[in-house]
């Protein structure tokens, strides 16, 4: 993809974003959750974002939903500040972001009924649906574009699978036809079978509505089946990113190849001696000097503690980066001497 | 392919034989089978997989052999054999004997299976004061032990903290560690690794996987995950709604499945699905456990579901590799 | 290619199962009936009510007609007419008669106490929960500084300066009682800011007073319900309490609480002067607090079903698993 083109569809730039939280009893330290984030979306484009628990991936989501106002850095929606709008503006704007949660379960108000929860945004939107039956048909025509049959109307969630409420939360994220969606492990915690069925919606969706996903997950095999680029985080930083297929067959930063090598896999295919990454991350109260990974990294050395780590982009592929001081494509995977 | 070569050849016995186990469930709306014929082997240095979606049976099957059901849940059948005791008869006394010494069961959520009001070291050196009658002392050092083999660093100084004050790794690790405390020959690891991180999840099946070997165990492997029994399990039985639909040897039953739910299964996972093909999924929504038909109890989601299936239910038929279908043949044409 | 989905809705064990839509009002109408012992508490707290609207108009100036020929009768005879069924007053005033008139008091003092603290409490409660930080600081120790007073004498005082008129005894109870909802209110939806559904409507541009009524309020509102029925038994008696010390409803006024103060000297020998008072208070919050504890089953979706099955079934739930033998 060229670059003008790149431009031209660009949806979503961000541009250093980092973001803090002070924490009770810690003192001054503050938890860092986002530290320095850059990365791009183009229109009818999926992101994928992996990473494992404390990356900062959840503190990505809300702040790109705006609902948490970040410390530094900027992002673009189609050229556009958000967090320099204000009131009616402010508003108008959150419709072109939505998010669909993890939970199926705790993200619907359990005393609303399937109708309300899709129209709820609406309420403060007033402007886009002004009449009852206008917005009741759109609830049914959304109900039908998420597969779930006309009587859902006035269920209640519990009367719904997971998987359903799953489509629910999905058509109320559709409600404000918005340009990108968020989606938060949004498959996580259905079953395998359903799954499928949430995933092969999703994807129809984006090829008749053009949405652009940003597509939050720690399982690897899904994102590889949905994103077109994907973006790995760790402590707060994104470590390697781009186009699926080159960051998943041939990691660059370590860090990456611990996770594919970590992932079982089904088919088994015979493949390097797995890596097991020594301890657990460090909390984001404390990160690591340098680079943040060099406490598990088998490749550590002195030079990644006193200095963060570079760009290293693959010679094969100038979108895949990775920042490492001894990037797995140019070094091998051996530790270095 | 995975753990086939790490199992002891001379350890083939058979420690723990589920024949016939049956469930209910008495609900508003009337009695639930949850659990229905079940039986499986498990064997020494063998991990055996139960696989399976929510509310397919797996889980209500080990709370049955621990005897931890739900008061509203019945064991209406079958027997359990583990060292001469039939662990769904047997009495207060007898249970108390064997818990943790050779029934041992690991469960998914760390936090809620640890007493937040002990440390550590308390509750590492219960099963060694209530079976062995040791010291606080002896007990102690035994927790110390306990604490290195499953890998938690500084296990001395570490023995007094709480459980909230470790990670989620961490407290897995602690669950395992109380759980093989007393050398058990049967493991039951119920999800143990669902709400972890890939990498730590990763650390834990290798652990599991030395214990196994160590102690000359038998794990039985309850999991939704099919990457995860593919690479850890020797043998699977797969489940949908309360029966055992296929079991056999993981690598045969995963190249050539012989029930066309366990083709569902893997047609879901994608793995060689390119990106914006549709996966090819199981229609239809899981299964009702209130009403369940006559016959096949997978008739109303199968591809090949036929008259036969709505009135025959298929026997669990074959030798090591069993499958509940009439046609098992056609479900690779699936 | 959409995906099709084949809608066999999950057998609901949580739901009204196999209900046809009806309308609004029978649906609660028919959730009442199933269970009976909320009606019988219903019908008899309606009967509280509507002796307190249009009792003291049927009854007239039997509640004041002093009979000294007639004082201290006991009850249960007919010998002195049917109006002193209930016994008569040292002043030979009719006990039903003064029963039913105190009725319409106390209940015109306690109703609104309860309605003013409720909805004043939760208000600033819920506010102070969703805002968390400073306001949420000071609307507690606020709620902490009324608390520590003791309540009855906050109202002694208060009462001793202004006139005990029934105005400010309904002022007095309902300030001291604030705290209450709006701890629980500030909890109850201080829990609820991070639920993710909150996050939710935050996405969709929510305004904070949107959120409150939407979502906050209705998941305070049974709790607050519980409450405020125990609150409102606890309003009568107070109020019986400051008639007892002579600083509350002063007579010719009555109320149950200052009938119940007044027969304090002839409990031995006229015990019925305080007796039927009492009862009638434990009948009333008695009444009111099973009521509001099948409200608090009736408006959650999720549990509303324990009132669409005959009682005998739910007790199937409460036998325990038999060992095979």
């Amino acid at each position: 993809m060229s670059d003008q083109k790149r431009a031209d569809d660009s949806l979503l730039e961000v541009r250093d974003l980092r973001k803090s939280f002070s924490v009770p009893n810690a003192g001054k330290k503050k938890l860092c959750a986002l530290d320095g984030i850059t990365l791009d979306l183009s229109r009818g484009e999926t992101l994928g974002l992996v990473g494992e628990s404390g990356c900062g991936k959840s503190t990505l989501a809300r702040t790109l939903l705006m609902l948490e106002r970040p410390d530094s850095g900027t992002v673009r929606f189609d050229g556009i500040d958000p967090f320099g709008l204000r009131g009616k503006e402010l508003l108008a704007f959150r419709r072109r972001v939505q998010m669909v949660f993890q939970d199926p379960y705790a993200s619907l108000n359990a005393r609303m009924t399937a109708g309300e929860l899709i129209a709820e945004p609406w309420r403060s939107h007033k402007g886009l649906y002004k009449g009852r039956r206008d917005r009741e048909m759109r609830v049914r025509g959304l109900l039908d574009l998420v597969g779930l049959g006309a009587k859902s109307f006035d269920k209640y969630p519990q009367e719904f699978s997971g998987g359903q409420r799953q489509r629910i939360g999905i058509a109320r994220a559709l409600a404000l036809e918005p340009d990108v969606i968020i989606c938060d492990e949004p498959v996580s915690a259905l079953d395998l079978s359903v799954q499928a069925q949430v995933l092969n919606l999703l994807n129809d969706l984006q090829s008749q509505l053009g949405i652009s996903y940003v597509f939050i997950s720690h399982d690897l095999s899904v994102v590889r089946h949905v994103a077109d680029r994907v973006a790995v985080m760790y402590l707060g930083r994104i470590i390697e990113s781009g186009p699926t297929e080159a960051v998943f067959d041939r990691p660059n930063h370590p860090y990456t190849a611990a996770l594919m090598s970590a992932a079982p896999k089904l088919n088994g295919e015979q493949r390097p001696e797995r890596i097991l990454l020594k301890g657990e991350v460090p909390s984001p109260l404390n990160p690591p000097s340098g680079c943040r990974f060099r406490t598990r990294c088998w490749k550590a050395t002195d030079v990644c503690a006193t200095t963060a780590p570079p760009s290293a982009v693959d010679p094969e592929a100038p979108g895949h980066a990775a920042e490492c001081h001894h990037p797995l494509l140019q070094e091998g995977t051996l530790a270095s001497v | 392919m995975t753990a086939v070569a790490e199992r002891l050849p001379d350890l083939d016995e058979t420690v723990l034989e589920v024949d016939g186990l049956t469930v209910d469930i008495r609900t508003i709306t009337g009695t639930v089978r949850a659990v229905n014929d079940v039986s499986f082997t498990a064997r020494r240095g063998e991990t055996l997989a139960l696989l399976g979606e929510s509310g397919c049976g797996k889980s209500m099957t080990a709370t049955a052999l621990v005897g931890l059901l739900e008061p509203v849940a019945d064991v209406v059948a079958g027997s359990a054999q583990l060292a001469d005791v039939d662990l769904l008869r047997a009495n207060r006394k007898t249970r108390r004997e064997i818990a943790g010494t050779e029934l041992a069961i690991v469960f998914q959520d760390a936090l809620t299976a640890l007493n937040p009001l002990y440390t550590v070291g308390t509750q590492l050196a219960e099963p060694f004061r209530i079976h062995h009658a040791m010291s606080a002392k002896e007990a102690k050092a035994k927790a110390v032990e306990l604490m290195a083999r499953v890998g938690i660093p500084q296990p001395e100084t570490r023995l007094n903290s709480y459980p909230h004050q470790f990670s989620g790794g961490m407290r897995q690790r602690l669950l395992i560690a109380m759980a093989v405390a007393l050398n058990p020959s049967v493991l039951i690891a119920d999800e143990p690794t669902t709400a972890l991180d890939v990498t730590v999840q990763a650390q834990i099946m290798a652990l599991l996987r030395d214990l196994r070997a160590e102690y000359k165990m038998a794990v039985v492997l309850i999991t939704h995950d099919l990457a995860l029994v593919a690479e850890e399990a020797d043998r699977v039985a797969v489940m949908y709604a309360g029966n055992i639909v296929e079991t056999g040897p993981v690598a045969e039953v995963f190249a050539d499945p012989r029930h066309p739910y366990t083709k569902g299964l893997l047609n879901s996972v994608p793995v060689h699905a390119r990106r914006g093909d549709q996966l090819k999924s199981i229609g239809g929504t899981p299964p009702d456990l209130h009403a369940i038909p006559a016959g096949c109890v997978y008739q109303a989601r199968c591809p090949l579901a036929r008259d036969i299936c709505a009135t025959t239910r298929p026997a669990l038929d074959g030798g090591d590799r069993k499958a509940a279908c009439h046609f098992p043949e056609e479900v690779n044409c699936v | 290619m959409s995906t099709q989905l084949d809608l066999v809705p999950v057998k609901p064990t949580t739901a009204i199962v196999g209900e046809p839509e009806t309308r609004k009002r029978s649906k609660w109408f028919r959730l009442l009936v199933n269970d009976r012992v909320a009606a019988a508490a219903a019908v008899v707290l309606g009967l509280v009510f509507l002796t307190g609207i249009v009792g003291p108009m049927l009854v007239g100036n039997l509640a004041t007609h002093i009979d000294l020929d007639n004082s201290n009768q006991a009850p249960f005879t007919l010998a002195h007419g049917w109006a002193n069924i209930l016994g008569t007053d040292p002043l030979g005033r009719s006990m039903l008669a003064r029963l039913i008139v105190a009725c319409r008091t106390t209940l015109s003092v306690a109703v609104p106490a309860v309605v003013i603290s409720a909805v004043v409490g939760s208000a600033i409660g819920m506010w102070a929960g969703y805002y968390r930080g400073w306001r949420e600081t000071i609307a507690m120790r606020v709620a902490d500084v009324i608390m520590s007073f003791p309540s009855l004498l906050l109202a002694v005082v208060v009462l001793y300066v202004f006139s005990p008129n029934a105005a400010n005894i309904v002022l007095v109870l309902a300030i001291t009682r604030i705290p209450v909802y709006l701890r629980t209110a500030r909890a109850e939806s201080a829990e609820l800011q991070s639920r993710l559904f909150v996050d939710a409507a935050r996405t969709f541009g929510a305004s904070a007073q949107a959120i409150i009524w939407r979502h906050v309020a209705p998941v305070v509102l049974p709790t607050l319900l519980t409450v405020a029925t125990l609150d409102f038994c606890y309003v009568m008696l107070a109020e019986s309490s400051l008639s007892f010390l002579g600083i509350g409803i002063q007579p010719p006024d009555v109320s149950w609480g200052l009938m119940v103060s007044q027969g304090r000297t002839y409990l031995h020998t006229a015990w019925w002067l305080s007796f039927f008072p009492g009862v009638a208070i434990v009948i009333t919050t008695v009444s009111a607090t099973i009521l509001a504890a099948w409200a608090r089953i009736a408006t959650d979706p999720g549990q509303r079903w324990r009132l669409t099955v005959p009682q005998k079934r739910l007790s199937r739930f409460t036998k325990t698993t038999k060992a095979l033998s």
